[in-house]
């Protein structure tokens, strides 16, 4: 894929302001779902191997809470939420009033399990709204799957479809955290959206930030 | 002296490498992709490749990275280990991991790859003539893995069901 090497800066730009809309609008939907403020961070759009992935996500061995969703229609990709376990069952006993510990494998009930997929389901769902009304283009999110594990056995799940073009990917990544929530018990949720590779010639071709013949 | 001590080659995702006794070597976060390490027990020689998918026929790239599939990583693990003196006759392989992640209802294949990898490694060493001797593969649980080629052992770690050797 050359595509993704000879990417511009009015395109990378562009990927920011996909993770600014995607995440402005998720924050607010989970501002509301919790009743509190919730700021966002400014998003950081990077080039990334798959080991440099993992270690963003905290490192390969990390265990996450995760919600993984494959984001189907005319730009398909995939899309993390990602939340530290302390901030899982956190949000668990925020949600449901249930507590959950937070060991390193936490036993969640159906309830508390179906709660944080909801939650991933709200927030991707949010964010894939808006990025289908910026660029135009049909897309929506698959079922959520969910999964507590290390970081790198579940995100290089979803980095299969990429690996068979290249050996990096293009990761807009976003954090959501609660306003003045600086303890551990707040939550602090990063997404990370992977387009597949043919996938960026289509958003910039819509977006109209592709030169014709180039 | 540093060099007596023995040290960990940590092989990456989509990597392969080779370590010699004393040493160890170890691959974290195996989920769908498998980790097969292929060793010499009387030269105490053991390489380990992270393989991530099956068939380097589906690449999309122009350049293939030789560890990433299944079909060239083992040739390519073999050819790294007889450089390094290994000798043929002797080899065997341990392997593990090809997890399904996500528990899924629809026969989505990007989600069966973990199965789809498992097989394709054990072809590969079929076709080499290098026994198996022991495998954890499957399940739906993440895996580090560390191989001590001195005593032959895998040690596979998960989150949810603890600490096994095989």
């Amino acid at each position: 894929m050359s595509f993704i090497h000879g990417i511009t800066h009015l395109q990378l730009d562009i990927l920011k302001e996909i993770g600014n809309i995607g995440a402005g609008n998720a924050a607010t939907a989970l501002s509301r779902l919790l009743n509190k403020k919730v700021d966002m961070k400014v998003p950081d759009v990077r080039t990334v191997s798959f080991d440099e992935m993992m270690e963003m996500a905290g490192g390969s061995e990390t265990v996450v809470a995760i919600v993984f969703f494959r984001i189907e229609g005319e730009a398909p990709g995939s899309m993390f939420f990602l939340l530290p376990l302390k901030q899982a069952s956190s949000f668990i006993s925020q949600l449901t009033g249930e507590e959950t510990s937070c060991e390193e494998q936490p036993v969640y009930s159906e309830l508390a399990s179906s709660a944080l997929k909801e939650l991933g389901n709200i927030l991707a769902g949010s964010y894939l709204t808006a990025l289908s009304d910026f660029t135009n283009l049909n897309i929506y999110p698959s079922i959520p799957y969910m999964a507590i594990d290390m970081a790198g056995a579940v995100i290089s799940q979803g980095l299969i479809e990429i690996s068979h073009a290249a050996d990096y990917a293009i990761v807009i990544n976003t954090a959501l955290k609660e306003e003045n929530g600086n303890d551990m018990n707040h939550i602090n949720g990063q997404f990370y959206l992977i387009p597949d590779p043919d996938s960026f010639e289509i958003i910039f071709q819509s977006l109209g930030a592709i030169e014709n013949g180039s | 002296m540093a060099v007596e001590l023995s040290h960990i080659v940590k092989v990456g995702i989509a990597d392969m490498d080779i370590v010699e006794s004393p040493g160890s070597i170890r691959t974290s976060g195996l989920g769908s992709c498998v980790g097969v390490v292929i060793y010499d027990p009387n030269k105490e020689i053991a390489g380990l490749a992270h393989v991530m998918l099956p068939d380097s026929s589906l690449s999309k790239g122009k350049t293939i990275n030789l560890a990433k599939y299944a079909d060239t990583a083992v040739p390519g693990l073999l050819n790294l280990l007889l450089e390094a003196g290994a000798y043929p006759g002797f080899l065997k392989a341990k392997i593990a991991g090809g997890a399904q992640m996500f528990q899924f209802s629809s026969g989505n294949e990007l989600l069966r790859i973990g199965p789809r990898n498992v097989q394709a490694v054990k072809q590969q060493l079929e076709r080499l003539k290098i026994p198996i001797m022991s495998e954890d593969t499957g399940g739906n649980s993440g895996r580090t893995i560390e191989f001590n080629p001195k005593l032959g052992i895998m040690n596979i770690r998960t989150v949810n069901k603890g600490v096994t050797d095989i």
